[in-house]
């Protein structure tokens, strides 16, 4: 066989592998929404009709309903493969609510969640159960078409049907049956994979979260994060706080004591009083270098005097690795927000820095479709978990409170890149993208 | 010699020009913001002129700005920058004409009252003065940076005491060897960095911004 053929029929399998597969998938879901659902509704209404009886529903509700969750979850996961996402709708479990609790009873019933996942059951099932069925049946039917097995079974037997003809009568209407079978098989393969995302579809209908249980998903978030930053920010209050009364307002009492001792000793000593002096003088500079610090912590001057485009820049000349720093915006990022944005940059430079042990970087920042997405790169030894760090931690924060977040991909080996994200928008469109590289 | 101020906060600006008084330096104009800077500055052509970064009105990085404008107009012009703060980028930015007679310091060094009045001479001179600061980050690097990576670790302190504006006799004294060693190191990273023989001082300028371009 030679080259050009071969390829051409691994085309043609990786055309039809994906369907068949589709239509085994369809005889799976189907087998399970018709077993696994059916019997999870009875054990559900079981439960219910249970709750009057001395209150045994009332433990065995949220058990039926961990179980259903169970199965709506594993439905959401499939869909996933079909491209249909289906966003879990739950509110979350109360911590003081076990098991068997009233407490977790209560929680149960009133989440319409629950009451969404019970109503889909059976309908999933019966929807599940008959497009499954179609799309393996046509699949299977025409595959028995097109490899002549009517043929076989029309000399075996006395009497066989296939497709359009019923029973067959004569070798003619026996070989016809081979391009029905292969219609059919055809057509098979070409609806099988809609026919699963047809199924899905309607369990999205029924198992994705209402408007409602999207809104207050989003308020429980919005809570939490407030509730971050405002303890972050009390935090970040009382470092300044700290820093300040411990470092700059000591350094100018004693600049002011060495100071009151040079005015005396002027003419008794005037050796002593040029010492004093001098370490005055010191004392005034290592006040102002541990304000520059504190100032810099609070908003950086560059910031302040080139926006995010300059300081991003600056930032990448700061670091002991050369960094290539990117900066495509097309306006100016509101102050908060690029802040923000800034520190959180800062942070993930601090991190490759610290731990990557990177010999280069790399710091992408742009604005599309309401969204400053800021990349860094590096191409360290990778392996860097988002929940072990207190930096990426800090960063998250920092995104947090402006609704933005952070995702990480750092495969062992490297390389590690953090993407930074934060809704906002832009104004007074400016010109001339900033880049350059340290 | 003639100075021209640019400075918004009025105890900075009359401390300056006391200071530079008191050494016998001659302040012929004391501007407070941004945009009359240039004016003064082509009005009385001065010797050289001290800015702060941040001036009004718009408290960015005005006073950078217009020392740069001020230098496309008058080339040479020698100017110290002062600020709050330093950062490379604007140290580079400063030095992109190549041309000398460029200062950039931290407020802090005006303490230091007679190296802060060699700084502002040698800058007049033609001279580079970086504060120790943008010097101190460009040391932390590691890794090879490309032109500087040929330097012995030597001839790299060597270069960074001359982008701090040191004289030979200064740096031969800091590091404690003989003028002579100073300028044979000097000579040596003149010839690693390329840079083609020609007049001393330009030829320093040209290093120093290779430093700084690292």
């Amino acid at each position: 066989m030679n080259r050009a053929s071969t390829s051409r029929l691994r085309a043609a399998a990786r055309q039809v592998a994906p369907r068949l597969l589709a239509a085994g998938h369809g005889l799976a879901t189907a087998a399970l929404s018709l077993t696994v659902n059916t019997t999870l509704f009875a054990l559900m209404a079981t439960a219910v009709a249970l709750v009057p009886v001395l209150g045994i529903g009332v433990v065995l509700v949220p058990l039926a309903a961990e179980a259903v969750r169970w199965r709506a979850d594993l439905e959401r996961r499939l869909a996933r493969w079909y491209g249909v996402d289906i966003p879990s709708p739950y509110r979350p479990v109360p911590a003081a609510a076990p098991l068997g609790s009233w407490q977790r009873f209560r929680h149960v019933a009133a989440d319409p969640a629950t009451w969404r996942d019970f109503a889909w059951l059976l309908p999933g099932a019966i929807v599940s159960g008959l497009l499954g069925i179609v799309a393996i049946s046509l699949t299977v039917y025409g595959l028995e078409g097109t490899l002549f097995v009517p043929v076989l079974l029309y000399h075996v037997l006395d009497w066989y049907g296939y497709g359009v003809t019923w029973p067959l009568d004569n070798l003619t209407e026996a070989l016809l049956t081979a391009p029905q079978g292969v219609f059919l098989l055809v057509l098979g393969l070409v609806v099988a994979p809609a026919l699963v995302r047809t199924t899905f579809r309607f369990s999205r209908l029924l198992l994705a979260p209402t408007a409602s249980a999207l809104l207050q998903q989003r308020v429980e978030r919005l809570t939490t994060t407030r509730e971050a930053t405002v303890d972050a920010q009390a935090a970040e209050l009382r470092r300044i706080e700290r820093d300040l009364h411990d470092g700059t307002q000591a350094r100018l009492v004693s600049l002011g004591i060495n100071i009151g001792l040079a005015e005396e000793l002027l003419h008794r000593n005037p050796q002593k009083a040029q010492q004093l002096l001098v370490e005055a003088r010191e004392a005034s500079g290592q006040a102002l270098g541990e304000l520059r610090e504190v100032v810099r912590g609070i908003h950086p001057p560059v910031l302040a005097e080139r926006g995010l485009e300059g300081a991003v820049v600056a930032l990448a000349l700061t670091l002991p690795i050369p960094v290539r720093a990117e900066v495509a915006l097309a306006g100016k990022v509101e102050a908060p927000v690029e802040s923000a944005a800034y520190f959180a940059i800062a942070e993930a430079l601090a991190n490759v820095v610290k731990h990557s042990r990177a010999t280069s970087a790399a710091i992408d920042v742009m604005h599309h479709a309401g969204l400053l997405t800021m990349r860094v790169t590096d191409d360290g030894v990778g392996g860097a978990d988002p929940t072990g760090g207190s930096g990426l931690r800090g960063i998250e924060r920092r995104l947090a409170a402006f609704d933005g977040r952070m995702m990480l991909s750092s495969p062992v080996g490297g390389p590690t890149i953090v993407t930074m994200e934060l809704p906002c928008v832009l104004s007074s469109p400016r010109t001339s993208p900033s880049s350059g590289t340290a | 010699m003639r100075v021209v101020i640019a400075e918004d906060l009025a105890l900075l600006r009359d401390g300056l020009t006391r200071l530079l008084t008191a050494f016998d330096l001659e302040v012929v104009d004391a501007v407070d913001n941004g945009p009359a800077l240039l004016p003064a500055l082509l009005k009385h052509k001065p010797d050289v002129a001290i800015a702060d970064v941040r001036l009004p009105p718009t408290f960015t990085d005005e006073g950078l700005q217009a020392a740069i404008a001020a230098r496309a107009q008058i080339p040479g012009l020698p100017i110290l920058v002062l600020s709050q703060h330093v950062e490379q980028m604007y140290a580079r930015e400063l030095l992109s004409d190549r041309s000398g007679g460029v200062g950039y310091l931290l407020k802090d060094r005006v303490a230091h009252v007679g190296q802060f009045v060699d700084a502002v001479r040698q800058v007049a001179g033609g001279g580079t003065v970086m504060d120790p600061d943008v010097i101190a980050q460009l040391l932390a690097r590691r890794g090879s940076d490309q032109p500087l990576a040929a330097l012995t670790p030597r001839e790299r302190e060597v270069l960074g005491l001359m982008a701090e504006g040191r004289s030979n006799a200064a740096i031969a004294s800091r590091i404690v060897v003989t003028e002579k060693a100073v300028s044979k190191h000097i000579n040596s990273v003149f010839a690693k960095l390329g840079l083609p023989p020609s007049d001393d001082d330009n030829r320093r300028v040209m290093a120093v911004l290779a430093y700084l371009r690292a």
